[in-house]
């Protein structure tokens, strides 16, 4: 079998005297789209701030192509192709579209790639082509969220982290969302998502993992997660409800 | 004089104060910018920047003349000295301190402005170090008021000097990166930005700018000595918060109107000369009263 574009291996995370993450480990294949699923609290959002080097790890291994990335600087982590889409999209507010844009591209060396990518990510999302001059704060919440994703884009990562990206928005606009992720998916791109919308998130998703308290509890095929008895009761808001936007947590 | 003429005589002067004002206040409001440190030895690079291009323009004089040939030489390298001086700085002094809460790092800021400012006592015996140039008064004359050819380089050198900055900050990559991470620099790191190396590149433009404005100073006034950047760096402080702070066209917007208020408030009668610095701060206490973003500034964005 060939390596796994992302290890994680017994990975610990502290903030100040709280233990954040307690040992979790799992990998991503190339062309895999793999979810992080958990209440509020559980600790997804610093699995994301681990790998990306955000936040540093205690104890355990973060692999990236077979690279030990666990002590790399984030901005060189963010070089070597591991992309992350924080939680709350986190645009630089103040400066336009484009500036946001062009600070995704930051590492792209020529203007001339840099400018192509940028249409590339207006054909993508026609709405950011007619916001292009504005300030990037007066976009709406799903504009903002797609703002986020083409920013990250502009480097052509290998592997897209994204946290919650479907928070706050309307039932449209995280259909649109999804829809865009599985898109990227199917052009190559590699995804770990992390999402409290369980089943929205499984839907998308080749392999999921249940977080609890900073631990993996949970783990297996989407398809067969979403059929799962005690995961139902937890995160997926009891019975079945097909319009796929049931928040959990 | 007729009142016009003492008019114009006074919007002079407070243009050539207001671009040093300005040229000090940049760098006050860029550091503030990316790292929220008011950073008080700031005006002590102004003075060390005349310092250094008193020393460069005495040893390039002998060749270069003491006219502007001589000059345009010692600024640039007062630029390079001052603005590595200031990496340094950040590197040595401020960067240990990122995570430590602000006070320790406003204490350190305080500690180099000390420091400088004792070098250079130590050096001078505390003397006005009389900065010599072959300029001369040849200028024009607008009735009475006489303006000189140095006047209008000293502005024009300032205009110029901003003209840069604002094409760097706006234009390239590098400097789109200085405005961003003075917005979010987890969200810089994300994106590849080496926020160190782009707070540093802060300091060096910053620094530069104030050591460019130090020897203009020196060349206008004609001495300087170990305590000239205590004054005008709380100037160019009040500047940068006219303008808005962490706002760079309001660091040249502030600075400019306080040179102009400087020089008009010397001429509303019963007000004095020596009354001119009260009149400056009181500016400074209404603005942080009733505009504390100043007249460019944003409010700080709350992060998520
Ligand atoms: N910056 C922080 N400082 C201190 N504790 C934090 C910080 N961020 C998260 N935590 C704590 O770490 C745990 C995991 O949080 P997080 O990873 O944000 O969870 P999730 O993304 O699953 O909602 C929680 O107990 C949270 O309170
Ligand atoms: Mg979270």
């Amino acid at each position: 079998m060939t390596e796994p574009l992302l290890k994680v291996e017994g990975v610990e995370t502290y903030y100040g005297q709280i233990h954040a993450l307690r040992g979790i480990g799992f990998e991503v294949r190339r062309g895999q789209v793999v979810t992080l699923l958990g209440a509020n609290g559980a600790g997804k959002s610093t699995s994301l701030r681990t790998i990306s080097g955000l936040v540093p790890a205690k104890r355990g291994r973060v692999l990236f192509e077979g690279e030990d990335i666990t002590r790399v600087a984030a901005h060189r982590i963010a070089r070597l192709g591991l992309v992350h889409v924080p939680e709350g999209r986190r645009i630089f507010r103040g400066m336009s579209v484009e500036e946001n844009l062009d600070l995704g591209g930051f590492t792209v060396a020529e203007e001339e790639v840099r400018r192509r990518r940028r249409e590339a990510a207006y054909a993508m999302f026609p709405i950011l082509a007619e916001r292009r001059a504005s300030d990037s704060s007066l976009l709406s919440g799903g504009e903002q969220q797609m703002l986020a994703i083409a920013r990250a884009l502009m480097s052509e990562p290998k592997l897209l982290l994204l946290d919650e990206p479907s928070m706050g928005l309307a039932p449209r606009l995280v259909q649109e969302i999804m829809r865009t992720i599985r898109r990227l998916n199917e052009a190559g791109t590699t995804v770990l998502l992390v999402e409290q919308n369980a089943r929205m998130a499984l839907r998308l998703a080749h392999y999921g993992h249940v977080l609890e308290t900073g631990r993996i509890v949970l783990s297996g095929e989407a398809a067969a997660l979403e059929k799962d008895e005690s995961l139902a009761k937890a995160y997926l808001g009891g019975g079945p409800r097909n319009e796929g936007v049931a928040a959990a947590g | 004089m007729p009142l016009y003429e003492v008019l114009l005589q006074q919007f002079a002067n407070g243009l050539i104060l207001g671009s040093f004002y300005a040229l000090v206040a940049l760098g006050y409001s860029m550091v503030y910018g990316v790292i929220k440190l008011l950073n008080f030895a700031h005006g002590d690079l102004y003075m060390t920047g005349a310092f250094a291009g008193f020393g460069a323009l005495s040893l390039f004089s002998g060749w270069l003349g003491g006219g502007w040939g001589g000059i345009v030489p010692a600024i640039l390298f007062s630029m390079v000295a001052v603005g590595a001086l200031g990496v340094i700085i950040d590197r040595v002094a401020y960067r240990p301190l990122r995570q430590a809460p602000k006070l320790s790092v406003l204490i350190t800021a305080l500690a180099v402005s000390m420091l400088l400012e004792n070098v250079a006592l130590a050096f001078t015996g505390g003397q006005y170090t009389a900065f010599t140039t072959n300029l001369g008064f040849a200028g024009v004359d607008l009735g009475m008021v006489h303006v000189t050819y140095t006047q209008m380089v000293l502005v024009g050198a300032s205009v110029v000097l901003m003209v840069v900055l604002e094409l760097f900050v706006s234009g390239t990559m590098h400097g789109k990166a200085m405005r961003a991470i003075a917005i979010d620099q987890d969200a810089c790191r994300l994106m590849g930005i080496d926020v160190d190396r782009t707070i540093a590149l802060t300091f060096l433009i910053g620094s530069a700018l104030a050591a460019a404005a130090g020897v203009l100073a020196g060349v206008y006034y004609g001495s300087i000595n170990f305590f000239m950047g205590f004054l005008i760096g709380l100037k160019a402080f009040t500047a940068a918060v006219i303008g808005g702070i962490g706002s760079i066209p309001g660091a040249m917007l502030g600075g400019i109107l306080l040179g102009l208020l400087e020089a008009f408030g010397t001429q509303i009668p019963g007000v004095g000369s020596e009354w001119k610095d009260v009149f400056v701060f009181a500016f400074l206490i209404l603005f942080l009263v009733f505009r504390p973003t100043g007249l460019l500034g944003r409010p700080e964005v709350e992060r998520m």
